[in-house]
């Protein structure tokens, strides 16, 4: 059977995250290919809605990555995704969702090998959850029809 | 959204050699809503960018995705191509599958697979975007320049010389700064006085350029291109407009001790002063901690000898308001108090070198007054303690500076070339004194400086020590300087009359509180941060807020002001239109979704919403709902997020388009 690659999703922020990305790049460091990044101005305009909808979609493991506190480029935006996320976890495990399987870390423009350490993590980590299932169940569940 | 078309490039072999971009370019053509798709080696060279030109004439495309490098690199290169072939530039949007996929991974089928994924969410995002246009700001060409040292009279003077009004504001009664203290300059033993006074007659008498001395800005609200500054004009006590400068009130005062921080407290002068002789306005300030009348109500002597009555005890803080376009920040530096700090400072002080302790331990500034012509010595080296001549002075460099353990990593710059300077001059005055200089490094690497060193060795005598300074102690009145020579590998013991202390240079005091009002970021040393350290060292991260000089890090006189003049220019440059445009991924509020909760005003780090009233054909007030200023609005979207009702969007990255991109996967 072949090897689970989970389906990761990646919101990143424009200024801090995504050139820290492109440094990832430029300095040719090599990591899995199966994250599919979508780019916000900032991290602050993450609706968690996105992220359910990402799971809907069939994402394995959402992963959320802004400027470190303090440094958000547009100076508070980051505050507010990470104040989002703290309740948002627990409605994750209220509905079931393992929180686990949401990410969020701060990456800076200058973190190229930490943006790529995260990814390994992250794909180490939800290798060991397995794929998401969850909302494939309930679509699934004739009862809903 | 119909008619997209699709370029993928090669990057010569960056994307090609990994990804298939033959394969990509055929599975995207079939893509709903894609009519042309096509691929080429270089998309961002000519040739390139007219493939796009003519695809967008000859399909009528009304959307293009470049499938290439990072946008950060070429996102405006091909968004003015397609503005030249008349498309929106915004309906032009960038996959990056190069720094996200073909520099990054080394399995080509997956790594196809990845880029096939990410144009198909760029192509999908596209689909939904809509035209956008630049907005177009009003700007009010006054500059305002804080800081009246060198740094800001350049600046000042470049800006009014092309034709703008400036305002510079000084918090001291003078202009001039650190460098009308100095003695002489370094290479060129220049006289500091000399070549400062000229520029600062220049700026204050310029026709553009008004000046406020004994002044702070106390507030800045607005934007780029329209700044509501408020400045405090703390109470002279004294009419400038009248006042011709005669000297009759400081001369009669009886307030006669107060040590002047000018002369870095190694002189005196009055309650009514002016800092010193050249001082630019020439005319005096009361202080009104020290004056007699003021504080006790008696005496009143230089109001009663005022020749055309310009004092008046009754003048108050005065409160001015300006508009203005961009601000040039340039509130210098000062030098790092080394007496014992307390444990709990960050920046712990150099107990062990009695600073504040023995009178002749002093610092850079204090040795610049001793050996100025019209300082509190004339010009002649004496000791504090007794004001005999010192035959042996000890110099000791990077005090703070390159410590971590004082909580100063950073290397001040200057202190190498002043230290070279302050042993030359000592030599020059005393022939006979024997002059020691205890290093780390020589740092002298500007024009001419490592002549300038070497000429301090060589010619002037002055011998370098290689090694730090553990304790210096008193004993029979000389001061027993221990330290170590690391070359010859010796401890050395120095009998000193003198020890000068090149202490680092810190950020002004309050100039973390400045950074808050004009909303500029800032070290933890309280520097303030350059837009880009290497490509934007005068710009900041703010629109409209320029640096220059040492505020934003040590420096010398000639980068700063070369810096200045390089602040002045990108102001002229932001000048130099009648109207700003400003990018417009600006957020938008439904009109008739909104229902005035204000989530979005208390999230906005911008303070750019605004309250619109919606009044009825009678004109009575139904609703109050939120309006976003474009000209504040800088598109972050935590707004969008919060917004309970979904009232508000983000042009640019609207949920319609970012719900499209997550769908797509």
């Amino acid at each position: 059977m072949a090897e689970f690659e989970p389906k990761i999703i990646a919101f990143v922020c424009n200024w801090c995250t995504y050139c820290g990305a492109d440094l990832a790049g430029t300095s040719r460091m090599k990591y899995p290919p199966n994250v599919r990044m979508i780019k916000v101005p900032c991290t602050g305009r993450i609706d968690v809605m996105f992220l359910i909808k990402a799971f809907d979609r069939g994402a394995d493991a959402i992963w959320v990555s802004g400027c470190h506190p303090g440094d958000c480029h547009y100076t508070s935006g980051n505050f507010y995704a990470r104040r989002r996320w703290g309740i948002f976890r627990k409605c994750l495990e209220f509905v079931g969702i393992n929180p686990k399987r949401v990410h969020f870390s701060w990456i800076s423009a200058a973190e190229g090998k930490k943006f790529v350490d995260t990814i390994r993590n992250i794909n180490k980590e939800v290798k060991k959850l397995g794929p998401f299932k969850g909302y494939k169940e309930i679509i699934d569940d004739k009862r809903l029809i | 959204m119909t008619k997209i078309g699709v370029f993928i490039c090669w990057c010569g072999e960056n994307i090609a050699r990994t990804v298939d971009v033959e394969k990509v370019t055929q599975v995207i053509a079939q893509l709903p809503g894609v009519v042309h798709s096509e691929h080429y080696k270089y998309m961002c060279s000519d040739p390139g960018q007219n493939k796009i030109k003519d695809a967008i004439r000859a399909y009528k495309l009304d959307g293009v995705v470049v499938a290439a490098c990072s946008p950060h690199m070429h996102e405006s290169t091909f968004r003015n191509a397609c503005a030249e072939a008349g498309l929106n530039p915004y309906l032009c949007e960038m996959a990056n599958i190069r720094e996200h996929c073909s520099w990054v991974h080394d399995d080509k089928e997956k790594a196809t697979e990845k880029a096939i994924d990410l144009v198909k969410v760029m192509v999908n995002k596209v689909r939904r975007n809509s035209k956008l246009f630049p907005i177009k700001v009003p700007i009010e060409k006054t500059a305002l320049v804080i800081g009246g040292g060198i740094a800001g009279i350049q600046s000042a003077i470049d800006i009014a010389n092309a034709g703008h009004k400036v305002i510079l504001v000084e918090k001291e009664p003078s202009i001039g700064g650190h460098m009308s203290q100095l003695s002489e300059t370094f290479p060129t033993l220049d006289c500091s006085q000399c070549i400062l006074t000229p520029r600062m007659v220049e700026c204050f008498k310029h026709p553009n350029i008004t000046v406020y001395t004994y002044s702070e800005v106390e507030n800045v609200d607005g934007y780029v291109g329209n700044f509501n500054v408020k400045i405090r004009q703390k109470a002279k006590y004294v009419d400038h407009k009248t006042c011709t400068g005669c000297g009759d009130c400081w001369n009669k005062c009886p307030q006669k001790k107060i040590p002047n921080s000018f002369e870095m407290n190694l002189g005196m002068r009055t309650a009514i002063y002016i800092p010193f002789p050249q001082a630019v306005p020439n005319k005096p300030v009361i202080d009104k901690e020290n004056c007699i009348k003021l504080t006790k109500d008696k005496c009143g002597i230089c109001e009663k000898i005022c020749p055309p009555k310009s004092i008046n005890y009754q003048d108050k803080d005065k409160i001015i308001e300006v508009k203005v376009g961009a601000i040039v920040a340039a509130t210098g530096f000062t030098l790092y108090s080394i007496e014992k700090h307390p444990t709990e400072d960050v920046l712990k002080g150099y107990g062990e070198y009695g600073y504040g302790i023995y009178p002749d331990v002093i610092d850079g500034l204090q040795f610049e007054r001793l050996a100025s012509a019209s300082g509190p010595t004339s010009g002649e080296i004496r000791r504090i303690s007794d004001g005999k001549e010192p035959e042996t002075v000890v110099f000791i460099k990077c005090v703070g500076s390159r410590d971590n353990a004082k909580g100063i990593p950073y290397c001040s710059k200057i202190c190498c070339m002043y230290t070279a300077k302050h042993a030359m001059l000592y030599k020059h005055k005393v022939h006979h004194g024997k002059a020691y200089v205890f290093y780390m490094d020589i740092r002298s690497n500007g024009k001419d400086y490592d002549e300038f060193v070497r000429r301090a060795i060589e010619e002037d005598g002055v011998m370098y020590i290689r090694g730090r300074v553990s304790k210096i102690y008193r004993e029979n009145g000389k001061y027993v300087v221990k330290g170590a020579d690391t070359l010859t590998g010796e401890q050395v013991e120095i009998k000193a009359d003198m020890v000068v202390l090149a202490t680092a240079m810190v950020a002004q005091e309050g100039v973390d509180k400045l950074c808050q009002i004009l909303r500029i970021p800032y070290n933890q040393f309280n520097f303030m941060a350059e837009a880009h350290p290497k490509l934007k060292p005068v710009e900041t991260n703010t629109a409209g807020v320029f640096l220059a000089g040492c505020c934003q890090f040590p420096k010398d006189i000639p980068e700063t002001v070369a810096q200045a003049s390089g602040a002045a220019a990108k102001v002229l440059g932001l000048f130099a239109n009648d109207e700003l445009e400003r990018s417009p991924v600006t957020a938008i509020v439904n009109r008739e979704t909104c229902v005035g909760c204000f989530m979005c005003e208390k999230v906005c780090p911008y303070n750019a919403i605004e309250r619109e009233e919606i009044k009825d054909r009678e004109g009575k007030v139904i609703r109050v709902i939120a309006k976003v200023n474009k000209g504040l609005c800088q598109g972050c979207g935590p707004c969008v997020a919060i917004c309970p009702s979904k009232s508000i969007d983000l042009e640019g990255f609207m949920d319609e388009e970012l719900y499209a991109e997550i769908n797509t996967l």
